[in-house]
C-alpha cells in the first residue's frame, strides 16, 4: 500500500523561522545570517564591523560553532553582546536555537543582529533562521571554484563578501570568473571585495549595512 | 551533515503514519532540489542509523533529485539549467530567470500489505 504525502521535510524549522522573522519585523531589527566555510574570516569581519561602526549601530551577535565559545569572546572584546550556541556536531544552526538566543541577547534592543552560522558552505543554506538577509563570504585562499560547486548557497545571498583580497597577489584566484559565476545564479547580489585584515573595501560594506539597517545619513 | 536532521525528521513522520495505518513501512521516497541538495550515500547511512531499533529498521529510502529549471528572457523557453553551461537550450541566451527550486519533500511511503 502506497501513501502519497508530499510533505515538506524541514517544516518545523520553517515554522520557527517564521516566528523569528515576525520578531525582527515587529522590533525593526535587521537580522543577517553570515554563511561561509570555516576560516573565511566571518568572526574577523564581524568584530571589525562592530568596532568601526560602534557610534552608528548597536550590533548583537549570535555565534554558532560546533564547539567552544572563542568566537563569542572575540565579539565581546570588540564591544558587542554575544550569545554562543554550541551545536555539538551539527553543521548548521536551526531556527529554534536562534529563537532561544534572541531572548538571551535582548535582541529587541539592537539595531542589527548578526548570526555567525557554523563554518560550512552547504548545510546552513538549507535552514531558514528567519533572517532578513543572507551574507555569504568567500575568501581568496579557498579558490575560485566555490560558486560553481555550491550554487545554492550563492543563489540565496543578498550580499557576497569576497574576503582576504590582500592575499590576491600571492594566490592564483580568477576574480572575473568568480564574479561571473555568482552573477549566473544571482544577478542581483551585491558583491563587495574586502580585506578584514587591512580594512580595504570595507567602506562599501558599511555603507550597505547602514542603509539596510535604515541608519544611513542620507 | 544536515542529512542527519532530514533523516530524523522523516523517521518521525513515517512512524506517525505507521501508527495510524498499523502496517510496517517498507520503503519511502524523498525528493530535493539542486540548491538544497542531499548526498545519496550520506542520506542512506543517516536514515539507516536513525531507523535502527525502530519499526522502520530495514526500510529502503530513495532520493529523487529534481533538476533546476530556468526560463529564457529572450525566447521564453523553460529549460533544465546546467551550471557548467549556463545558457538557454533553445537560443543560447545567457539571460534567464530561475524557476523556484524544488523543496525537500517526503513524497511517498510504501507499507507492507496486510492480508
Ligand atoms: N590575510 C587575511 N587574513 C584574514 C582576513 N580575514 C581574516 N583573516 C584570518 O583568517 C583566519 C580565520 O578568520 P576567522 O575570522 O576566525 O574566520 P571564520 O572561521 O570565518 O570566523 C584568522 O587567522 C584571521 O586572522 C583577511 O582579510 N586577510
Ligand atoms: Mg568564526
Ligand atoms: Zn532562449
Amino acid at each position: 500500500m502506497k501513501v502519497s504525502l508530499n510533505q515538506k521535510i524541514l517544516s518545523r524549522n520553517e515554522e520557527c523561522a517564521q516566528k523569528n522573522k515576525a520578531f525582527f519585523v515587529e522590533h525593526g531589527v535587521l537580522c543577517l545570517n553570515f554563511i561561509s566555510s570555516p576560516g573565511s574570516g566571518k568572526t574577523t569581519t564581524i568584530a571589525r564591523t562592530i568596532r568601526d561602526l560602534k557610534d552608528k549601530l548597536k550590533i548583537g551577535v549570535i555565534e554558532g560553532d560546533i564547539k567552544t565559545d572563542t568566537d563569542a569572546q572575540k565579539i565581546r572584546a570588540a564591544g558587542a553582546d554575544a550569545i554562543q550556541i554550541e551545536t555539538r556536531g551539527a553543521c548548521h544552526l536551526s531556527a529554534e536555537q536562534v529563537y532561544n538566543a534572541i531572548k538571551a541577547l535582548d535582541a529587541e534592543t539592537k539595531d542589527v543582529v548578526i548570526i555567525e552560522n557554523v563554518g560550512n558552505l552547504v548545510c546552513p543554506s538549507a535552514f531558514d533562521l528567519g533572517e532578513n538577509s543572507r551574507v555569504v563570504m568567500l575568501s581568496v585562499p579557498e579558490g575560485d571554484d566555490k560558486p560553481v560547486k555550491y550554487p545554492g548557497t550563492f543563489a540565496g545571498a543578498e550580499v557576497v563578501l569576497i574576503n582576504k583580497i590582500d592575499l590576491m597577489e600571492h594566490i592564483e584566484f580568477n576574480l572575473e570568473r568568480v564574479l561571473a559565476d555568482i552573477r549566473v545564479v544571482n544577478p542581483n547580489a551585491k558583491i563587495f571585495q574586502v580585506s578584514a585584515a587591512t580594512g580595504e573595501g570595507l567602506d562599501q560594506w558599511y555603507e550597505w549595512l547602514l542603509k539596510r539597517a535604515g541608519r544611513s545619513d542620507d | 551533515m544536515h542529512e542527519t536532521v532530514v533523516a530524523e525528521s522523516i523517521l518521525k513522520t513515517i512512524l506517525e503514519n505507521a501508527r495510524q495505518t498499523g502496517a510496517k513501512p517498507v520503503s519511502a521516497i524523498i525528493s530535493c532540489g539542486q540548491f538544497n541538495v542531499l548526498n545519496d550515500e550520506v542520506m542512506s547511512f543517516a536514515f539507516e542509523t536513525a531507523a535502527a531499533g525502530t519499526f522502520c529498521e530495514g526500510m529502503t529510502l530513495t532520493v529523487k533529485h529534481i533538476p533546476m529549471r530556468a526560463t529564457c528572457k529572450q525566447c521564453k523557453t523553460t529549460f533544465e539549467f546546467d551550471i557548467y553551461h549556463p545558457v538557454c537550450k533553445q537560443c543560447e541566451s545567457g539571460e534567464f530567470d530561475f524557476e523556484p527550486d524544488a523543496p525537500l519533500l517526503l513524497e511517498e511511503i510504501e507499507f507492507e500489505e496486510n492480508e
